[in-house]
C-alpha cells in the first residue's frame, strides 16, 4: 500500500514510518499477539519464527527466534517499558549475533490517519556509533549514497 | 559471506569506523590518521591491517609511505546487505498489509479473530 520510509534524526535516532489500511486497534494487535506477530514480522521470504515470545505488559519480556529454513538462525530479546493500547508501545530490544548488540530503545507509535493507521517507529540508539554501525558503515556519505540507493528500489 | 563477516567484524570497532569516516574525505597515511585519533602509528597500523583484512580499505606504495584509501568492492559488499535489510523489513510490512486485511474481514463477518 504505502511505502515505508526510513529516515534519521540528530545522531541517535532512526525513525521507520508506515501508514496501514486498517485502525490502530488491529496493527497494535498485529505489534502485540505472537499469533499474529509470527505471521509477519519473518525478514526475508523463508524465513520462519518458530518462537514468539511476547508478555504485552510493562516489564514483559519479548524473544523472536528465527531460523532461516537452512540451519542457520538468531534471535531477539526485549522488554517492555510501557504499553498504552492501542496507540503506543515502548521497549528496548537487542539482537543476538550470538553476542547482543547494544540496546535499542524504541517506540512505536499507532495514529489514526483517515480509515488507516500511521506507524511511527522512533529508535534510540546508545550513541552515534552505534547507530551507524546499525545502518550503514559509519560513513557519512556512503550512507548517504545507500539510503539514495534504496530509495530508487522501493 | 566470510568476508562480510570480516568486515562487520572490522565495523564493530569505533576507532575503525572513525577511520573510514576520515578515509571517505580522501586518501590519507598512517601518519595522518595517527595524530586526530591521539594514537601511536603502530596502533593505527593495526587497525589498518583489519581493514585491510576484511576488504575495505586498500593500501598503495608511495616511496616510503603506504597511503590508504577505501575499498570501493568491500563497501558495496555492505551497501548490497543493507538493502537486503532494509528490503526484509520493507517485505515485513507488505506481509503486515495481508494479516490487517485477514483481520479486518474476520472482524467484519463477526468471527472472533
Amino acid at each position: 500500500m504505502s511505502k515505508m520510509a526510513l529516515t534519521t534524526e540528530g545522531d541517535r535516532y532512526v525513525i521507520v514510518t508506515r501508514r496501514f489500511a486498517a485502525s490502530p486497534e488491529l496493527v497494535y494487535r498485529a505489534h502485540t499477539e505472537p499469533a499474529l506477530i509470527q505471521k509477519w514480522l519473518l525478514g526475508p521470504d523463508g524465513w520462519t519464527m518458530p518462537v514468539c515470545i511476547n508478555e504485552a505488559r510493562p516489564g514483559g519480556r519479548i524473544r523472536y527466534e528465527w531460523k532461516d529454513g537452512k540451519g542457520g538462525g538468531f534471535h531477539l530479546t526485549g522488554e517492555y517499558v510501557e504499553l498504552v493500547p492501542f496507540s503506543k508501545i515502548v521497549h528496548v530490544e537487542r539482537m543476538h549475533l550470538p553476542d547482543p548488540t547494544p540496546d535499542n530503545h524504541v517506540e512505536t507509535r499507532f495514529d489514526s490517519d483517515g480509515h488507516g493507521t500511521l506507524m511511527t517507529m522512533r529508535m534510540t540508539l546508545p550513541d552515534a556509533q552505534t547507530r551507524a554501525a546499525m545502518l550503514s558503515t559509519g560513513m557519512e556519505h556512503g550512507m548517504e549514497a545507500s539510503y539514495v540507493r534504496l530509495e530508487r528500489m522501493f | 559471506m566470510n568476508n562480510l563477516d570480516a568486515a562487520f567484524f572490522a565495523l564493530s570497532d569505533p576507532t575503525r569506523r572513525a577511520i573510514l569516516a576520515r578515509l571517505a574525505r580522501g586518501e590519507a597515511t598512517v601518519m595522518d590518521l595517527a595524530e586526530p585519533f591521539e594514537m601511536s602509528q603502530p596502533a593505527v597500523s593495526r587497525h589498518l591491517k583489519v581493514l585491510e583484512g576484511a576488504g575495505l580499505i586498500t593500501r598503495r606504495v608511495d616511496g616510503a609511505k603506504r597511503p590508504c584509501r577505501l575499498d570501493k568492492k568491500g563497501i558495496k559488499a555492505i551497501e548490497q546487505w543493507l538493502a537486503v535489510m532494509h528490503k526484509a523489513l520493507a517485505r515485513n510490512y507488505d506481509r503486515l498489509d495481508n494479516v490487517l486485511a485477514d483481520l479486518q474481514r474476520a472482524t467484519s463477518k463477526g468471527e472472533l479473530p
